[in-house]
């Protein structure tokens, strides 16, 4: 009993609830005529859409700067890196590699001064950072008039001037991340393993840099300011590299999900992606001050399982479209949630 | 010489924003090519349409809790009584009193709602009022959408969806311009509507009183320092609570009074960006997170509206796209209230700073004497 106690308290109930929530969702699945392998298949698809977004999360809340509501600024980096991408013609793995390497490129740009803005007004990191992402958004939607690109592809067609909101990367790199070592399971179920693998190889460099010097350096900023001062460690430069890397990893994150669903959104999309990977890694436990892999996983893994399951069977249950409302009360729901916890107070 | 050189730096800090924008809406007046006459009536409209809604955001920072992003909870509060008075068919003046007294004790339990998970995020106030206010939303969304004509009767069946229950995306407001009409001046084409002008009047003297009251002076001791506040006897938490109720109350009439003049109700989206431009018309105005004054909210709607107007259509004049004019003035929106927030905190960690540098002299003078 015990056990069991201290596995709940470990878990959390909110994680418990919602897992509950989601195994009835699956077990019900079949009486409504929702095929369970599709449905799992969505779910994996979209955990590997999604998960390099949440793990851009990590980095930032490891160095106490808090949850990155600024994630459009990493995201638009990745877009930049995904036109010009477009620009030069390539097609396949190759195109996708200038893209991420590019996309790297702007954000570690982007990540550095963003970076410095956020040491400056430390304590109200979360606010500022959401409104940077709003007022960045916009002004590259000026860029993105502006700015000379000219495949026709990616340029509004009557005019041969200005981004098109959505831009197909049918013909160049749609689904090669998928795609790449795929292993069929069942007729509608395929693990896209380049997908997974990708998010492995990032996750696996996250967890690496954090045993590196830097890396723990970068912990005892987030946990102990002022013991990392008195053990000399610049606390400014570990919060920018912290804010670079996490820009760099959600620039990769807006590539992997580009190429998974075949359009490159451009405009406002990147403020459709802030609170739900904020909610996300919260939903897999973390808080505002500590985030771990494991909690981006299971967060990832819970939050598209939901998002994915809800519409299908509560939809064929009840035969009534609720599942945009719970989306919007799950996800904000949550943030408030972990806001009103951990250390507050000035 | 120190110290006036200080005080210099203050204002220009303080007024650095309005400046902007005068010079900003100076330069895209002419381009815009509007008249003086349509510029000075458009300015009244929004300002009869918004001043309310900023006066709303003044008491919760005084009370140091910053701008309440969740105002929008009052501003639901106050579609919600809109939408019942309109399905009840009270048009008129009448009908918008009506509403304001079914929205009070919604923005009421919303407030008190709100209050209290603000006093669990003390120091991160805007951030969890923001998320607090797209999580109301949600609720608000499922109220209208799934309760509404179905379990809540609805006598209007204008006023619901096809499919027999929810609320349409668009009303069409019965009591549209109930306040403007009530004393509407016309002076060579601008309106000039007195009825709503003396409500704003009202709540002009409404914050002026209540800023004298034990309560306002407890909520300006609060907002300077709570551990000081606490130990004066004062209770913070309740006090921080009062302020957000206010606050909500004050956004649900404010939201009334902006929907009364538009004339038709943005169903499920219309609340999302008040507390958006809110801010931006206060900030704009000169106020800072932590402090705000009514003439900062006037001028503000006045000249944050004005560029609203002039923008896009100088931007159209000028490179011959109608976007990059809308695009510019959500970037400006977004911006001048990332300014604002990026000076404040700025100000108070460096202020944080020099109170460390001050110590550590202090301790070496101690140490050498």
């Amino acid at each position: 009993m015990a056990q069991i106690n201290k596995f709940i308290r470990d878990f959390g109930w909110a994680r418990i609830i919602i897992g509950l929530f989601l195994l009835g969702l699956f077990i019900a699945a079949p009486v409504f005529g929702v095929r369970v392998d599709a449905s799992i298949n969505d779910v994996i698809v979209r955990f590997g859409m999604n998960a390099i977004m949440v793990l851009s999360m990590v980095p930032m809340i490891q160095s106490g700067a808090g949850l990155n509501f600024g994630i459009p600024v990493g995201l638009i980096a990745g877009m930049l890196g995904a036109v010009i991408s477009l620009e030069f013609h390539l097609t396949g793995l190759p195109g996708i590699a200038v893209a991420m390497i590019i996309g790297l490129f702007f954000a570690a740009i982007f990540g550095f001064f963003y970076g410095l803005l956020l040491n400056k007004v430390k304590g109200d990191e979360m606010i500022i950072a959401t409104y940077v992402g709003f007022s960045f958004v916009f002004f590259m939607n000026i860029m993105w008039t502006i700015l000379p690109f000219s495949n026709p592809a990616s340029v509004q067609g009557f005019k041969g001037e200005g981004l098109r909101v959505t831009i197909s990367v049918k013909d160049y790199w749609y689904h090669v991340l998928n795609d790449l070592a795929k292993i069929p399971v069942t007729e509608r179920f395929a693990v896209p393993m380049g997908m997974i693998l990708l998010f492995a190889i990032v996750a696996l460099f996250v967890w690496l840099f954090f045993k590196t010097k830097t890396g723990t350096a970068i912990t005892a900023v987030g946990s102990n300011p002022d013991y990392a001062r008195a053990s000399g460690i610049s606390i400014d430069k570990m919060r920018i590299i912290s804010v670079m890397l996490s820009t760099m990893i959600a620039s990769i994150g807006m590539i992997v999900y580009e190429q998974s669903f075949g359009f490159i959104q451009m405009y406002n999309s990147p403020l459709a992606f802030s609170f739900p990977s904020v909610a996300a890694i919260l939903l897999g436990g973390a808080t505002v001050n500590k985030a771990t892999i494991p909690n981006v996983i299971i967060g990832t893994l819970l939050f598209q399982g939901i998002l994915t399951m809800t519409p299908s069977v509560i939809n064929n249950a009840i035969d009534i479209d609720v599942s945009e409302v719970i989306r919007i009360i799950v996800t904000n729901g949550l943030i408030v949630y972990a806001l009103t916890r951990g250390k507050g107070g000035k | 010489m120190f110290k006036d050189k200080r005080k210099l730096g203050k204002i220009l800090t303080s007024s650095a924003v309005p400046l902007l924008f005068l010079v900003i809406s100076g330069i895209a007046i002419p381009l815009s090519r509007f008249t003086g006459t349509y510029l000075v009536d458009q300015i009244i409209t929004r300002l009869v349409r918004n001043s309310f809604l900023v006066l709303s955001l003044l008491l919760p920072i005084m009370a140091g809790m910053g701008i309440n992003f969740g105002m929008i909870l009052g501003a639901m509060a106050g579609q919600i009584g809109l939408i019942f008075i309109t399905d009840w068919g009270v048009s008129g003046a009448l009908g918008l009193i009506l509403a304001a007294l079914l929205s009070t004790p919604i923005a009421i339990v919303l407030g008190y709602f709100g209050g209290k998970v603000l006093n669990r995020a003390k120091g991160r106030e805007m951030i969890t009022s923001m998320m607090l206010g797209l999580f109301i939303s949600g609720v608000y969304q499922f109220f209208l959408l799934y309760l509404c004509g179905a379990i809540i009767p609805f006598k209007s069946k204008g006023l619901i969806l096809s499919r027999g229950f929810g609320v349409r995306n668009a009303i069409d407001l019965g009591v549209a311009k109930g306040f403007d009409k009530l004393l509407l001046l016309k002076i060579n084409g601008v309106n000039i509507p007195l009825g709503t002008f003396a409500i704003i009047g009202i709540i002009v003297l409404f914050t002026v009183w209540f800023k004298r009251t034990k309560l306002g002076q407890d909520m300006r001791a609060v907002g300077q320092d709570m551990v000081v506040a606490n130990s004066a006897g004062i209770d913070v938490e309740r006090v921080r609570i009062q302020s957000i109720i206010v606050s909500t109350v004050l956004a649900a009439y404010g939201q009334i009074i902006y929907l009364q003049n538009i004339g038709t109700l943005n169903t499920y989206n219309g609340a999302d960006q008040a507390a958006l431009f809110a801010a931006a018309s206060l900030l704009v105005g000169g106020a800072s997170v932590v402090k705000a004054t009514i003439p900062n909210a006037l001028f503000g709607t006045a000249l944050f509206h004005l560029m609203f107007l002039v923008m896009p259509v100088a931007g159209k004049y000028l490179t011959g796209q109608a976007m990059i004019g809308e695009y510019f003035r959500m970037f400006f929106s977004y911006g001048v209230v990332t300014l604002a927030l990026i000076l404040h905190s700025w100000k108070r960690q460096k202020d944080k700073e020099l109170d460390r540098i001050g110590l550590r002299v202090d301790n070496q003078q101690l140490k050498t004497k």
